[in-house]
């Protein structure tokens, strides 16, 4: 049986549903996609770019006369969240690049999101207008004033209906509290605070209040030359809003409770995988720094991503993961080419679906991996314009390692390791995912009988 | 629950016959690899992980704005093969003119993804 194909109706079949960007052959640098989030009813997905803009798409709503298509995403508003800055005093570049968005659940009816560059978090309001005032006693319809003395009647403005028109504002602006590259925004479940991680610190803000924050974890050693690992990802717990964990750049990940302590720069909890010291190589710290950490929706697990594998662990357990996943491991034998041209660094995201059933995640030549952690069942997939009839059904595709390569079997040697897929998300309760390949994003559905 | 295990001694899955070549490389694929880049670069570091490593991630900094801009204008010129000989010559010797100087980079571009 091969996995993601089968007879039986238990296994998940994925469909093309949709492509957004466009076919370049030389890519504007500005239109690589940076993230990809859902948000928490899937009712909107956000993608960020390098060129520091924010493109949002919303679902249609599902027709009753296209019962076998389910509703397509559409450009809902588009901005430019981020621009690029020069540090004049430290003579230090700032990317406008969209490190990672973040949605705030809804609580009324305009949207909200957090989109954040290597410096400073942003909260933007989204939200429709679709009603607009007619009638002014001192301005025309123009706008333009109209001399007081013409007017001889006073009327009470009406509110008319009016083309939607869907705008972002700026409503926040969290800036100047990083001195390192942040990384990592989480919005805490108390929907008051949020945090933001840089390679050294974790800052916890309230929503209300930009001009400040509180510093809850600094890993910064007082020498600098005794650095030996800095923070990559950091996430709240869904549900327990005073813990958190972080992972590191040496494979480690910490789990902190609040209430511990103001400055939780030590652990509740500390994951760690021993490594067998024989197997140690030059590559071996660097393959296994984390570079995404997601809690799963149940709360019960974290899943980590490091250049090879995926790996989840139960919140009980800190000395080995229970589960663990090879993405790419022909790339072993790959590493010194692959450190030469700097892949060995791409920091692959990772994802759960809604059931925490399946894992996903990002590897080269755009494919993509999910791993059924009840079946056992994992499958590479590939997002490609040559399968994008509408409802398409993908192909599973494999990389063969060995002599012989079968007919639809790809050698390591032809990967190409230029199309990686850093981010893909996946609808928060359906069988819808986003994936972004370099400057287009994929949208894939399951099959609908 | 079985998990599949880390593909670390791929000696034990092939066939009797790739023993030797196996023992000249080396059981970890990932040593092998270690040797290449050693051979390749003699003096690299003996801890790639440590703070030499982690110290260049954190700062990409410039000594100063001119060094700063300097090296912009040299990324352009990398990036923009096609540009006339005069574009090359925007520092260093050549006075620049307005003409001369590339195109600021315009991020109000709308997203392609949008249209």
């Amino acid at each position: 049986m091969i996995p993601g194909i089968g007879t039986l109706t238990q296994d998940t079949l994925w469909c093309f549903s949709q492509v957004k960007g466009t076919i370049e052959i030389g890519t504007t640098e500005a239109d690589i996609i940076s993230t990809v989030e859902f948000n928490h009813t899937g009712e909107l997905l956000a993608t960020g770019d390098k060129g520091g803009r924010v493109v949002i798409f919303q679902r249609e709503q599902e027709s009753k006369n296209q019962v076998h298509r389910r509703g397509e995403y559409n450009v809902y508003s588009t901005f430019q969240s981020h621009e690029p800055e020069f540090d004049y005093l430290k003579s230090l570049e700032i990317e406008e690049k969209i490190n990672k968005i973040r949605w705030l659940p809804q609580q009324n009816a305009a949207y909200f999101l957090l989109s954040t560059n290597d410096k400073t978090v942003k909260l933007w309001k989204v939200s429709e207008r679709d009603k607009r005032p007619e009638g002014y006693n001192l301005k025309d319809e123009e706008g333009r004033l109209r001399d007081p003395a013409t007017i001889t009647t006073l009327r009470v403005p009406v509110l008319r209906p009016m083309d939607l028109m869907v705008e972002a504002t700026p409503r926040r602006v969290f800036a100047n509290a990083h001195t390192y590259h942040i990384n990592s925004i989480s919005v805490n479940s108390d929907y008051e605070t949020y945090m933001s991680a840089d390679d050294l610190r974790i800052n916890l803000w309230n929503f209300e209040i930009t001009n400040q924050s509180f510093n809850i974890v600094d890993i910064k050693p007082a020498n600098m030359e005794e650095l030996t690992e800095v923070i990559t990802a950091a996430e709240f717990h869904p549900h327990h809003c005073n813990t958190f964990v972080y992972s590191s750049s040496k494979g480690t990940i910490r789990l902190c409770d609040m209430r511990a302590s103001a400055l939780c720069d030590r652990h509740t909890k500390f994951f760690e995988e021993p490594e067998d010291p024989s197997n140690r190589s030059f590559f071996s710290e660097i393959i296994s720094s984390i570079s995404d950490v997601k809690f799963s929706h149940s709360g019960r697990y974290i899943m980590t991503r490091d250049y090879l594998t995926v790996k989840v662990w139960d919140l009980n357990m800190e000395n080995r993961p229970i589960e663990t996943y090879q993405v790419h491991d022909y790339l072993r034998s790959k590493l010194c080419s692959l450190y030469e041209n700097d892949c060995i660094f791409d920091k692959f995201e990772c994802v759960w679906n809604g059931s925490d059933s399946v894992i996903m995640t990002g590897s080269y030549n755009n494919f993509f991996r999910m791993f059924d952690r009840n079946t056992k069942r994992d499958v590479t997939l590939e997002a490609s314009r040559e399968n994008s009839k509408p409802r398409a059904i993908l192909k599973p595709r494999k990389v063969c390692v060995g002599g012989k390569r079968r007919k639809d079997e790809i050698s390591v040697d032809s990967l190409d390791f230029s199309k990686k897929i850093l981010h893909t998300a996946w609808h928060p309760s359906e069988n819808i995912i986003a994936v972004a390949a370099t400057n287009n994003l994929y949208i894939f559905q399951d099959k609908v009988n | 629950m079985s998990q599949k295990q880390e593909e670390e001694n791929p000696a034990e899955e092939t066939g009797e016959e790739k023993q030797d070549t196996q023992e000249k490389e080396g059981i970890l694929p990932e040593r092998a690899e270690e040797a290449k880049l050693k051979a390749k670069y003699p003096s690299l570091g003996q801890k790639p992980g440590g703070s030499d490593f982690l110290m260049k991630r954190l700062q990409k900094g410039y000594f100063d704005s001119g060094d700063y801009n300097m090296a912009k204008a040299k990324m352009k010129n990398k990036q923009l093969p096609s540009a006339g000989p005069d574009k090359n010559l925007v520092t260093g010797d050549h006075i620049p003119t307005p003409q001369d100087l590339p195109q600021r980079k315009s991020s109000l571009v709308t997203s392609k993804l949008a249209g």
